[in-house]
């Protein structure tokens, strides 16, 4: 029986493997990665599943090789992922910056773990998220997604695919060790839409292949088709030519940025929990916002009105949705497995309307529900 | 040369890695470290990259490392002791160190073979005096058993899965020994934990040279090679009886093989022992993978049949 592209059907299965699977129905044939804790899921299960559509797994000699893998296979035409964890990030930063200087689509997993460093392999954090966003050198826009379950984990690396062609960005899977090691219920629908890549639409001797459309996103020819395909990474030109003139690098970072930061509605996701009546909200994310409903539950017990506002994309952060919050709320709590990251973003969007206070761990464990009760706790007496 | 019996003087004059690690069961990697450590009389520092050893002999609150002991990310430990060993040069240069301390790096083949290649590489073309032992058990075992450029042809690992149409990793492995010869290094040895005298004898020789000095020692696990856990000594062994694994030496360019086995013995015998490659006698392509795999140990071993004829010590 040949095998299939798309496991439709519910199955039992962990965060890792559904990203495996989500990626797979996205149409996701080429995945490069190196071994790594708690990843290795993903490069297992695809190790497995792509020879069997006709896909390509290959694992490299380290992360660097990895992403460049990954770049190359998307110049070929190919929907191509890789993922990995802390150490394999950091590793990765310089090629990220290449993909967004060569408008490379990808999408990248980062399943995180307890860091510095070697950190904690085997446990949980979330301290990569500044990372993501300022991680490569240089200025640029990033979207990065944060699934809070397996089930997310499948249905935001099929997102993650439609935004890296929308825009011709590496796109970011914010995971967690969590999210990819605990199994649940992941529905695979029965059919899921691939996201189209936007082609050349003139003869090849009319081609510049970083000519952008209006919307700043321009067409893609892949190498062997007969157009003008010259990538690099130096500032360069419509004609993909180094121009190293400050007005031609100044155009160029800026049309990078504006053809994310222009169309906010395509990629800004987030979810509310009871947070109509809410006077303190949470804003958390990954596994984090899954324990807060937790806090959030108690804290209602006890008498205080408290709601969830759940980030599923953290970068670009969600500036307006969270001043808005501010405005209806009377204190916020940002729940999260590191010292303090998606909270300054928080504070910066919220612009001393309301107190933001942290609940913060530096990881190894996800948060109890009373720590995060207490938090809620804690800006309650603080906004009375 | 150092007998058994000094070996296990050193070790109770002074235990340089001790027991209560948590390393597996039947876990061939502590008697390598052990018969290095104590193969080297002088003050030694260690460098271990991310791996097996690492995790298994520094889990908190304990440590197995009775000497200075430095844990750096997957992929610099060569660079690090280049570090390690420059500052200490120093030190000796300004007159506040008159000891010869001597440095050793081991690493997996993961973090030699693939990750640790270029500082490896930078490192020994610099000239830094250490020693690097590669613990070479053919895939990255620390993480689960994924191929490295060290596994075999057609051993099962869980990124080089067995299916009906790929038997296993379809690549042959790296023959990195020959890669660090190449730098021109002044030593250069492979050794099996199945030879514990020969490789105490190699380190000692090694210690002979100042500069860069490389041993890569098969050492078994019988969880990535699904063997019996009482089984490491047997299977190194085999691998050198069978010419899988010969053991030689490279010094100041002369090549030397330290043992050549009477009969030969195939691969098979080797190969038959190991779950990883159990489906290469239940599948009917098999047979003919087999006599590959046998065809590559014998174009290897004839190879360096010739390197010792032509660039032999006596040659």
């Amino acid at each position: 029986m040949p095998a299939k592209t798309i496991l439709t059907g519910v199955h039992f299965m962990n965060g890792d493997e559904a990203i495996a699977e989500g990626a797979i129905a996205a149409g996701c044939r080429f995945f490069a990665a190196y071994p790594i804790t708690p990843q290795s899921e993903i490069a297992e299960r695809l190790a497995w599943r792509l020879p069997q559509i006709g896909g390509m797994f290959i694992q490299m000699e380290d992360e660097i090789a990895a992403i460049a893998a990954v770049l190359g296979a998307s110049w070929g035409g190919m929907k191509a992922m890789t993922a990995t964890s802390g150490p394999g990030f950091s590793l990765m930063m310089e090629n990220l910056g290449l993909a967004v200087m060569t408008e490379t689509p990808c999408v990248i997993v980062d399943v995180q773990r307890g860091a510095p460093s070697t950190g904690l392999p085997t446990l949980v954090a979330q301290g990569d998220m500044m990372q993501a966003r300022w991680g490569s050198h240089g200025h640029y826009e990033i979207i990065a997604l944060c699934p809070a379950s397996p089930q997310e984990a499948f249905d935001l690396t099929v997102k993650a695919f439609a935004l890296a062609e929308r825009f011709r960005v590496p796109v970011l899977l914010m995971t967690d060790e969590v999210v990819g090691h605990m199994y649940e219920r992941v529905e695979i629908p029965p059919e899921v839409p691939v996201a189209p890549r936007r082609r050349p639409r003139v003869p090849p001797e009319e081609f510049l292949p970083f000519q952008p459309d209006p919307d700043l996103v321009p067409p893609m020819a892949c190498a062997g088709e007969g157009y003008r395909v010259h990538v690099t990474g130096l500032t360069h030109d419509e004609r993909g030519y180094p121009d190293m003139t400050p007005e031609a690098h100044d155009r160029l970072v800026r049309r990078l940025v504006d053809k994310i930061r222009l169309f906010p509605e395509e990629y800004t996701f987030y979810e509310e929990v009871q947070l109509a009546d809410a006077e303190i909200a949470v804003v958390s994310y990954g596994i984090s916002a899954r324990v807060s409903l937790g806090g959030i539950e108690l804290a209602r017990k006890a008498g205080i009105k408290a709601g969830l506002f759940r980030l599923i994309t953290a970068w670009p952060f969600p500036d307006e949705a969270i001043h808005k919050l501010a405005q209806r709320v009377k204190g916020i709590v940002v729940v999260e497995l590191n010292l303090g990251q998606m909270s300054r973003e928080v504070e910066r969007a919220v612009r001393g309307l309301v107190p933001v206070h942290g609940v913060f761990h530096a990881g190894g464990r996800i948060h109890t529900p009373e720590e995060v009760f207490q938090g809620i706790e804690e800006v309650y007496r603080r906004c009375r | 040369m150092p007998s058994i019996k000094v070996l296990a003087e050193r070790e109770e004059r002074g235990v340089r890695f001790t027991g209560g690690h948590t390393l597996c069961a039947g876990c061939a990697e502590p008697m390598v470290v052990r018969t290095v450590l104590n193969a080297i009389p002088d003050p030694v520092v260690v460098a271990s990259p991310t791996g097996c050893l690492e995790v298994a002999t520094s889990r908190f609150p304990g440590t197995a490392w009775n000497v200075p002991w430095i844990h750096v990310a997957f992929e610099n430990a060569a660079a690090v002791i280049s570090g390690v060993e420059a500052a200490y040069k120093v030190l000796r240069k300004k007159g506040l160190l008159d000891k010869r301390v001597r440095f050793v790096v081991f690493a997996g083949d993961g973090g030699t073979y693939d990750i640790g290649l270029q500082a490896l590489s930078g490192a020994l073309e610099r000239g830094h005096d250490f020693l690097y032992v590669c613990l070479n058990n053919e895939a990255y075992m620390n993480t689960g058993v994924q191929r490295s450029s060290a596994t075999p042809k057609c051993a099962a690992a869980t990124t080089a899965p067995v299916g009906e149409a790929i038997p296993g990793k379809p690549q042959e492995r790296k023959d990195l020994t020959e890669i660090v010869a190449a730098h021109g290094i002044p030593y250069v040895a492979q050794a099996a934990v199945s030879h514990l005298i020969d490789l105490a004898n190699k380190v000692e020789r090694a210690m002979n040279y100042e500069g860069p000095k490389f041993i890569n020692v098969l050492t078994t696990c019988p969880l990535g090679w699904r063997t019996p856990r009482d089984s490491a000594i047997q299977q190194a062994k085999q691998a050198v009886e069978t010419r899988y694994w010969p053991l030689y030496e490279v010094i100041e360019g002369r090549y030397k093989i330290n043992y050549k086995p009477k009969e030969h013995v195939p691969v098979e015998e080797w190969l038959k022992t190991q779950g990883r490659f159990r489906h290469l006698f239940r599948d009917p392509q098999g047979k003919e993978l087999i006599a590959q795999i046998q065809a590559e140990v014998d174009r290897r071993w004839e190879l360096l049949l010739k390197k010792e004829q032509c660039f032999g010590v006596g040659g």
